[in-house]
């Protein structure tokens, strides 16, 4: 028998990443931390965090909190700005050899348009399109939760943007297929799945909200059953390619996600209790495809049998 | 009064301050009171790096986030945390016995800026923030003054330690059960009228920090703090341990414990 290496590469709208592994938009930063134990250039890309078109603050804390198997945040999307993203960060994430994947966020449909027509003039490989985030007032969420706001700020976006433009999904939703149908109709290359859940912990002894936001995006394990769920429908509905994300934190894991039909994992929240998982998921992969005498990591995808 | 603080010290290279995530044995377990544990690790690559004020990540079961806890010594190629069991996370931890392996992240954050450790200098600790002030008064020896402060007698940990380094330690009790009865910063300031101070280092909880703040202000002593914050990555990644700080032009920005802390220089917190 002959022993070939599994392929792990995988096309992203045009965009070659060398694994199907990819960090989550704001759990990763812009890489300087992690960066630190492995290559950057050993992900498959890195999604960085949310960015605005102005330096934004973000909310008060406390901004994290634990839950069982996984945790609220309402950092509410601090980051630097757009330019300074692009000045102080980008060069340097390239020169690390990364795939990076721009994930922004704005309160107009005009900032969006203007974050991403600025975006198209750099290095960045990919621009998401936070459309999902439960942490800031204005916009964020409300622009990803009507298939109608969603098609016209895809749209609207599409025609500003000259990179290939993943739409991120909220699964604050009731029916996550018909919002991906909106963005693959209005110009959406590839489609990330999920964002955070909408949560709340109240601390007994002071009958306060934990968060200083009250609420937060809820991630980790006691979401992927969620995720799993979501991607499942909307690879039942769409054909682009599908990063999917929500608790992702062994290979199991990520092979679970590719079989539901997405083509990416992304991982986030497990990075807290092993800085290492992105990279072990990986090898995991490759284990298994080798195991299973596969040729390419990409015959997973959607291969769920569903009763 | 140098550093600032608006993002976690860089690398040449770019990098954050590299830290280490190793799995080391628990040597020592000692448990001073049934809720408050005292352990002491071999992690040759934690111990090396360890600045006085900085923290280690330890990771606790199955729980999604490591806990956030100070070194309290390093010696060797030992490091030594001490930590109250507060809820389920160091309830764990704390069962752990002598030969475990223990998953650690470190050492993290910008500890004390010393300064010079011939001049006498004063360390403020209330409850669980006195453990970072030991490996902090160690270079100073008997110029440190170490003014703790617990609530009640019952409490009181680590006064031989502090003894063993060198340093004059006095106590304050909110009860009056041992010590001063009252705050420790009544302390600081009796501290402050009986002789030059050159600089104050404190840990504890906010009302205590804010105090000594206040005392240090008033009477022009540089002044670091070690702040607390909920964290989730522990490194500067996720942006989840914010601290409200006044830049030096004067604007309010939110900087964050695990990377830009856990110490300041008190002048820029803002409360
Ligand atoms: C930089 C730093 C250094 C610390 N050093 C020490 C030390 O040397 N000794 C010691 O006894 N304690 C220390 N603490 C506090 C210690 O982290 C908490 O007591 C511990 O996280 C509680 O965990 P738990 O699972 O028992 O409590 P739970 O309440 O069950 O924890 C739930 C979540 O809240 C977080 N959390 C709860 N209390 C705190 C707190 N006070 N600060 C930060 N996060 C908290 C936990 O980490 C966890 O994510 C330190 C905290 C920080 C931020
Ligand atoms: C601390 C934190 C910050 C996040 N920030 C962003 C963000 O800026 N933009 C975004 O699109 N998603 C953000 N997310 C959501 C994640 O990218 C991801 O969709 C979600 O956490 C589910 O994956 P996980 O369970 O692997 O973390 C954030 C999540 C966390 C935990
Ligand atoms: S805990 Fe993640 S940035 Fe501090």
């Amino acid at each position: 028998m002959m022993m070939t290496t599994p392929n792990l590469t995988v096309n992203i709208a045009g965009v070659t990443l060398a694994n199907p592994v990819v960090t989550a938009s704001g759990t990763f930063g812009f890489g300087r931390e992690y960066g630190t134990l492995y290559p950057l250039s050993e992900l498959g890309a890195i999604a960085v965090k949310g960015l605005t078109l102005k330096e934004r603050p973000g909310n008060a804390p406390p901004r994290v909190a634990e839950t069982p198997a996984g945790m609220l945040n309402s950092v509410g999307l601090q980051n630097p700005g757009v330019e300074a993203f692009i000045r102080e960060e980008l060069p340097w994430l390239k020169a690390q050899g990364a795939v990076v994947i721009a994930n922004i966020a704005g309160n107009t449909i005009e900032d969006y348009c203007a974050m991403a027509e600025r975006l198209s003039d750099t290095a960045v490989d990919l621009i998401e399109l936070n459309i999902s985030c439960p942490n800031v007032k204005a916009g964020g969420v409300a622009f990803g939760t009507s298939c109608a706001s969603v098609a016209a700020i895809t749209a609207a976006v599409r025609g500003a943007c000259r990179k290939p433009l993943i739409v991120k999904l909220s699964p604050n939703v009731t029916d996550i297929a018909e919002i991906a149908v909106s963005a693959v109709d209005h110009g959406a290359d590839a489609l990330s799945l999920i964002n955070t859940l909408l949560g709340m912990r109240i601390d007994i002894a002071t009958r306060r909200p934990v968060l200083a936001n009250n609420v937060g995006g809820l991630s980790g394990p006691a979401v992927r059953p969620i995720a799993v769920r979501m991607v499942w429908q909307v690879r039942g509905r769409v054909s682009v390619p599908i990063i999917g994300m929500g608790g992702v934190a062994t290979w199991e894991d990520a092979v679970e996600m590719l079989l539901a039909g997405a083509n990416a994992v992304a991982v986030g929240t497990a990075l807290y209790a092993d800085p290492f998982a992105s990279v072990k998921i990986t090898r995991g992969l490759r284990e298994y495809l080798e195991r299973h005498g596969m040729a390419d990591v990409q015959e997973l995808v959607g291969a769920v049998q569903a009763h | 009064m140098g550093r600032l603080i608006l993002r976690g010290e860089r690398c040449d290279n770019g990098l954050a301050m590299s830290f280490t995530v190793t799995t080391c044995p628990l040597v020592e377990a000692r448990a001073p009171r049934a809720d408050l544990a005292d352990f002491t690790v071999r992690c040759p690559e934690i111990a090396r790096a360890a600045r006085p004020g900085q923290f280690i990540m330890v990771r606790c079961g199955d729980f999604t986030l490591r806990r956030p806890i100070s070194i309290c010594d390093a010696d060797g190629d030992l490091v030594r945390f001490v930590f109250e069991v507060r809820g389920t996370g160091t309830a764990w931890l704390a069962e752990r016995t002598v030969g475990d392996a223990l998953d650690i992240l470190g050492p993290q954050g910008n500890g004390f800026t010393l300064g010079d450790t011939s001049r006498p200098a004063v360390f403020v600790g209330g409850g669980i923030g006195i453990f970072p002030l030991l490996h902090a008064c160690k270079p100073f020896g008997a110029r440190a003054a170490v003014l703790l402060g617990f609530r009640t007698a019952g409490l009181i940990s680590m006064v031989e330690d502090f003894q063993a380094a060198g340093a004059d330690v006095r106590l304050a009790t909110d009860d009056g059960t041992a010590g001063h009865h009252g705050l420790v910063t009544d302390l600081l300031r009796a501290r402050c009228d009986a002789g030059a101070v050159d600089a104050i280092f404190a840990c504890g909880p906010k009302p205590m920090l804010r105090a000594t703040a206040a005392i240090a202000e008033e009477r022009e002593i540089p002044c670091q703090l070690s702040l607390e914050q909920r964290m989730a990555c522990g490194v500067g990644a996720c942006l989840g341990c914010a601290q409200k700080i006044r830049r030096p032009d004067g604007t309010e920005t939110y900087a964050h414990v695990c990377s830009d802390g856990p110490v300041f220089e008190a002048s820029v917190v803002v409360w």
